[in-house]
């Protein structure tokens, strides 16, 4: 997929600027491109580094369990295929604590995790089951409470406000969750119908 | 709102590192391990940044976009919706790289606190790269009949999106 959307980006922009458009722009533009990729990791290196620093402090300090033993009862609600003392409930929480706080690097093995426990208790092995589902919908439209990247790139760019958007992402995060669980639910019931 | 935007990074520094403080964690040590584990993410994300700003600059410069779409681009602007935010919401659920390095050039075009500049944070910030995840964990346990969840991951995708045009619309 990636290879196909890298080629496609290259290939498309070459062609169209070759018979329409500057050619003379074009080589700026593919010379430069490492520049500006090197300037783009030199935007991100200070700010990944520092919370990179502070998020290991948060995981010794075992602030995760403590956060999951919170949203464990929450989250068992939009599950109720799993048993609640099962432990794919336990690694979905800790799945999606560690993304909110945007361990995206801790967050994977808890989500592998996860997938294998429920894969267990799944009946048909080779198709997804309805816990599975959910859990990748809420996953995938969690939210990230600091979204470092973006708030570093605004920030060496100038911006007056760099973390203004963290409000705004979070409100746009709760509705495409609530919207994403909301779709699955229906058609999960739609099914057992 | 954005009052309570900038309390959030104090506080969230100030809770873990006082919470990390009473549970006597060598808390200089462990941000030392930490920073050291950042500067090796960045080191292995350079190179996938690198190829994917040179990709993205060679569309975005080849102004394909705007041939294309020249006939709706008067509509779009009228709603302050410039069409680079396209291209950002087609590759966001497939590589995040891709769509930071798109961003990055919204903010050198339009500036981070432009309307749009907004728009694409809020969208990087807001969705996640759906179908990466979807083949990482399903692939991980073999399952290949997936039913909806790619639909529907999609489907929060888009109200994320939209939701973020709306939401950015209204604070600011």
């Amino acid at each position: 997929m990636i290879n196909k959307i890298w080629g496609f980006f290259i290939i498309v922009g070459i062609l169209f600027t070759i018979f329409f458009g500057n050619v003379s722009e074009l080589n700026d533009t593919i010379l430069n491109s490492a520049t500006n990729g090197v300037g783009m990791v030199m935007d991100l290196l200070p700010i990944i580094v520092l919370w990179a620093g502070i998020m290991k402090i948060a995981e010794a300090s075992g602030i995760l369990v403590k956060i999951g033993n919170i949203v464990k009862p929450l989250l068992s609600k939009l599950f109720p295929s799993l048993k609640k003392d099962s432990k794919a409930l336990g690694y979905i929480t800790s799945n999606i604590c560690a993304n909110a706080l945007g361990l995206g690097s801790a967050a994977t093995p808890f989500g592998l995790k996860a997938m294998e426990s429920m894969q267990k208790e799944n009946k048909k092995k080779d198709e997804a089951s309805d816990a599975m589902i959910t859990f990748l919908v809420l996953n995938t439209s969690g939210v990230t409470i600091v979204p470092t990247t973006v708030i570093a790139l605004r920030m060496m760019h100038k911006s007056a406000n760099p973390e203004e958007i963290i409000i705004t992402s979070i409100l746009a995060t709760v509705c495409a969750s609530i919207a994403g669980l909301t779709l699955d639910y229906i058609r999960r019931k739609r099914k057992e119908k | 709102m954005s009052n309570l935007s900038k309390l959030i990074i104090p506080l969230f520094v100030l809770f873990v590192v006082f919470y990390a403080f009473r549970k006597k964690v060598m808390i200089y040590d462990t941000f030392l391990e930490g920073a050291k584990e950042g500067l090796i993410t960045v080191f292995h994300i350079f190179p996938s940044i690198i190829a994917m700003v040179f990709a993205i600059n060679i569309f975005l410069n080849s102004h394909l976009l705007e041939t294309m779409f020249s006939v709706i681009s008067p509509l779009l602007e009228k709603i302050n919706l410039p069409l680079n935010i396209l291209p950002m919401a087609f590759v966001r659920p497939i590589s995040g790289t891709a769509s930071l390095a798109i961003m990055n050039d919204i903010f050198t075009n339009f500036g981070p606190d432009s309307f749009v500049g907004r728009l694409a944070s809020t969208i990087q910030g807001c969705t996640d790269t759906t179908i990466y995840v979807l083949a990482l964990y399903f692939g991980s346990i073999k399952i290949n009949k997936t039913r909806h969840a790619l639909s529907t991951g999609l489907f929060a995708d888009l109200i994320g999106i939209i939701a973020s045009f709306i939401v950015v619309s209204l604070i600011f």
